[in-house]
């Protein structure tokens, strides 16, 4: 196997595991605006726990998709296209939800209020599921033909799997963002968060797992049902870890149950990067999808110089604003008054 | 309907919509970091409340960017497959650089230099205001290079039908690219000046109506204050506009010398890159030096204007030769010679092949829509032209200190913000139609394989998606843009009536006459956050 479309296929996965484990909480959080806060001032403890990294984390997204696009773009031209109205609903759901993260403190009246957080909650959900969902499809194959294009008409793709791994993000989200909160935040909202991760967290972790058995067992490879089973002793760790309050491992716990889950699949899967489900023959492979090795090359001393500088500098961020936020740190509300 | 014509229109208006937002948030990114700057230099308090003020309205149009540019990201491959899998190999790179490389940045760096103040120490909360505006400058180089590559390309060879990069030095100093980027980024000041200029004259000229401001007998300003009725119209507040309002007439006119200088570069090299294009936006259809001042179509031709019905009225002899060669005698070919040349070297037909779809063996015209290219290249140049020419008006008219108090050149300067960004969205049009009927235009100027890179935008388009859903997208993506359009300019009007309070709560809350809160020493201890959502 050629050694940069093998690198540059790890390095998609990474991206895409990254942003499934980054913006996995904050697209949570989005959720948990309707389900967890009982208040305006803990609706905003919850905005502002992410407030600052949500925009960063969700350039983990777009990464994702430039970098299939520069080492892959047979598998970025397949993909996108026969995904056509999903991704259509996943940037509309993308749209509102960042200009709704920005405009809500900015609204004066509550019911402008209330529906900047039906768009944050409605978002953060639609994104959540067509994410999963692609990434689903990438695993298990959609109905392409010999060009890489997909017939059948446009929901083609909309079958069991799709909807497992659309469900499979959103729980887990909910509850990596359960974890997340529990983390940052304190008062009410973190004895609640404990509370559902208790009770949830089996349940929810639940498809994830069911998508990785699905792939990990026909590939018949020993690695992915290794990885499997670290995803799977990274589920219960999480669990034991809340029960005992400890909140940091049980965040970090749920977040190597994510990055072994998604490990596992993208080695089973591999060298496919999208099956077809019409013809194997007209699947795509690291080996047909990618580009050539001068531009793989190209890209990998940038990725070698890049990718560890982002891990920096979004850590820093992240130990610059590792305190707790309270509803006791919630500043009032400010509204604009026309001095003109 | 067409799948094709959706497509185009879609990314059109998807395009153009997003880069609505984004010369905005360049050239008022840096500007923003230069006044935060010099606020920390000199520790005066307009500045630190300028700085606030043009950042909160920088940061309202700055998501309406972000948002609209996850479109831009994934566009390519859902309704242009083809387009992806041709270029794919030079062209996703630059996008993949820009992601990595600067959006990371920006993206990091500004939700670090929001949630920040009073938290970072004051040096390294302006290092990210830098770090967030820069790489929005450099992440319009990364594209620049992709869609320079489109007009030129360069650094590649064909490979099973597919191009594939062989020179990424060719490819990311593209001349294309070189001259694009500061016509692009001064573009962007041009657009921050001109709104610096009109939300600063409203103010001044507000101050004034209200009795705040007055002249005494030779002209000059009083400077007056009034915090009974609004916070924060102090004297202050009359050094925030009228700075804001030099800077960005300076800001307006500098950006306009460098968009004229890099424009005429860049012509001169479309002149040999893409003659089509350059005679399309003369209306040119003999060869000839004279620049078209008005150029009509005789109208009695149905669909598009062709050479057969086109009437020069006007034009300044010599002006074209010394755009496109520094002369004045030079002779420019026009549409009727470039024609033969372009059907001789890629054809009249477009090849019999299923990626065609339905058009294979159609005939190719490779004329660009000339109502577009025409006036597409005369609005940018207008539009320009006035926005500078108003700035220089403008700071003129505030040599003694304050605006006249008159309503009507108060809402022309405040109209005249549109003026920058019609030059822009002008200019992009004419030079994306311009290349039609490519998608990746061909490039004349190289020997040897690279002249046979090049697509025909009815290639590109996704064989696969139906015309349904790209009606659907189209109607979704519109609906939505147009809805967050209203949504943005009133929370930016709110904004601007609210004057500096309005980022500035803590002026609101001051004791009259006070100068306002000078706490910008960084704590980090348990109190109520300094800025929360």
């Amino acid at each position: 196997m050629d050694f940069l479309p093998t690198l540059w296929f790890a390095i998609v996965a990474f991206f895409w595991a990254g942003y499934l484990f980054l913006e996995g909480f904050d697209l949570g959080v989005g959720m948990l605006m309707k389900l967890l806060a009982r208040n305006e001032r803990q609706r905003r403890v919850l905005l502002n726990t992410v407030g600052p990294v949500w925009d960063g984390n969700e350039v983990w997204l777009i990464t994702a998709g430039a970098a299939t696009f520069a080492a892959f773009p047979m598998w970025y031209a397949s993909l996108f296209s026969a995904l056509y109205v999903p991704l259509v609903l996943v940037l509309v759901a993308l749209i509102f939800r960042a200009v709704a993260f920005e405009y809500r403190g900015k609204a004066h009246r509550q019911s402008s209020r209330n529906a900047w957080d039906w768009a944050i909650c409605l978002g953060s959900f639609t994104a959540a599921f067509g994410v999963g969902a692609m990434l689903a499809l990438t695993t298990t194959g959609l109905p392409l033909d010999a060009n890489g294009d997909r017939v059948g008409g446009p929901f083609a793709w909309l079958n069991v799997q799709a909807v497992l791994g659309g469900l499979a993000v959103v729980a887990f989200a909910l509850v990596h963002a359960l974890a997340f909160v529990g983390l940052k935040t304190d008062g009410g909202l973190r004895e609640r968060a404990r509370r559902l991760i208790g009770r949830w967290l089996p349940i929810a972790l639940l498809p994830m797992a069911l998508w990785a058995v699905l792939v990990v067992v026909p590939a018949g490879k020993p690695v992915p049902v290794l990885l499997l089973g670290v995803a799977v002793l990274g589920g219960v760790a999480g669990w034991l870890a809340n029960r005992r309050g400890a909140e940091g491992w049980s965040f970090a716990a749920s977040g190597l149950f994510l990055l072994a889950g998604v490990a596992s699949i993208f080695v089973a899967v591999f060298p496919v990067v999208l099956p077809s489900t019409i013809d194997p023959a007209f699947s795509l492979t690291v080996a047909n999808a990618s580009s050539s090795p001068y531009t793989l090359g190209l890209m990998s001393i940038i990725g070698a110089f890049g990718i560890p500088l982002v891990l920096l500098y979004q850590g820093w961020t992240y130990w610059v604003f590792r305190r707790r936020v309270s509803e006791a740190h919630i500043p009032a509300a400010h509204s604009v008054t026309p001095v003109v | 309907m067409d799948p094709l014509e959706i497509a185009r229109w879609q990314f059109g208006i998807t395009t153009v919509y997003h880069f609505l937002m984004v010369p905005l948030t360049i050239g008022l990114g840096i500007v923003v970091a230069v006044l935060q700057t010099v606020w920390v230099r000199t520790d005066r308090e307009e500045y630190l409340r300028m700085t606030k003020f043009w950042g909160k309205l920088f940061l309202i149009n700055f998501i309406m960017g972000v948002a609209t540019g996850l479109v831009q990201e994934f566009q390519f491959g859902m309704a242009w497959n083809e387009y992806s899998r041709f270029v794919g190999d030079v062209f996703g790179a630059p996008l993949a650089m820009e992601s990595l490389l600067a959006f990371f940045v920006e993206s990091t760096f500004l939700g670090l230099w929001i949630f920040g103040w009073q938290r970072l120490p004051r040096l390294v909360h302006l290092a990210c205001i830098w770090a967030a505006t820069l790489a929005s400058v450099f992440s319009a180089y990364f594209i620049l290079v992709a869609n320079s590559w489109m007009q030129h390309p360069v650094g590649v060879e064909m490979v099973d039908g597919r191009a594939v990069m062989t020179d990424a030095w060719a490819v990311f100093t593209n001349n294309t690219a070189l001259v694009t980027f500061p016509h692009t980024i001064f573009g962007a000041f041009a657009v921050a000046g001109g709104f610096l200029i009109g939300i600063a004259w409203f103010h001044l000229y507000r101050r004034r109506a209200a009795g705040i401001d007055t002249v005494d007998a030779t002209g000059h300003v009083v400077v007056g204050e009034d915090t009974a009725h609004g916070a924060g119209r102090d004297k202050t507040d009359h050094a925030v506009w009228l700075k804001s309002l030099r800077i960005g007439a300076v800001v307006a006119m500098v950006a306009f010398a460098g968009v004229a200088l890099s424009g005429h570069a860049q012509a001169q090299l479309m002149f040999k890159q893409q003659p089509m294009k350059m005679a399309a936006a003369e209306a040119a259809c003999h060869d000839g030096t004279g620049f078209s001042v008005l150029t009509i179509g005789n109208l009695k031709g149905n669909g598009a204007t062709t050479c057969d019905d086109v009437v020069a009225v006007f034009e300044l002899p010599g002006l074209l030769s010394f755009l496109a060669n520094d002369n004045f005698t030079t002779e420019i070919p026009g549409v009727n010679t470039l024609l033969p040349q372009y059907q001789e070297k890629y054809g009249t037909h477009l090849p019999d092949d299923p990626m065609y779809g339905e058009r294979a063996g159609q005939e190719i015209n490779y004329l660009p829509l000339m109502e577009v290219t025409y006036w597409g290249f005369r609005l940018m140049i207008t539009f320009g032209g006035l926005a500078a020419f108003a700035a220089l008006v403008a700071l003129w008219m505030v040599r003694k200190g304050t605006v006249p108090d008159n309503k009507w050149i108060s809402r022309l300067a405040v109209f005249g913000i549109l003026a920058p960004f019609g030059a822009n969205s002008a200019g992009w049009i004419f030079t994306e139609m311009g290349r039609q009927p490519f998608v990746v235009a061909p490039n004349p100027t190289m020997d040897g394989s690279v002249d046979q890179v090049f697509m025909y935008t009815a290639a590109a388009v996704s064989p696969g998606v139906s015309a349904g859903e790209m009606l659907f997208s189209l109607i979704a993506l519109t609906a939505v843009y147009g809805a967050l359009a209203v949504i943005e300019v009133k929370m930016l009007v709110r904004y601007i009536r609210g004057g500096v309070p309005s980022a500035m709560p803590e002026l609101a809350a001051a004791p009259p006459g006070d100068g306002g809160s000078d706490d910008d020493t960084p704590k980090d201890d348990g109190d109520v956050l300094a800025f929360a959502y």
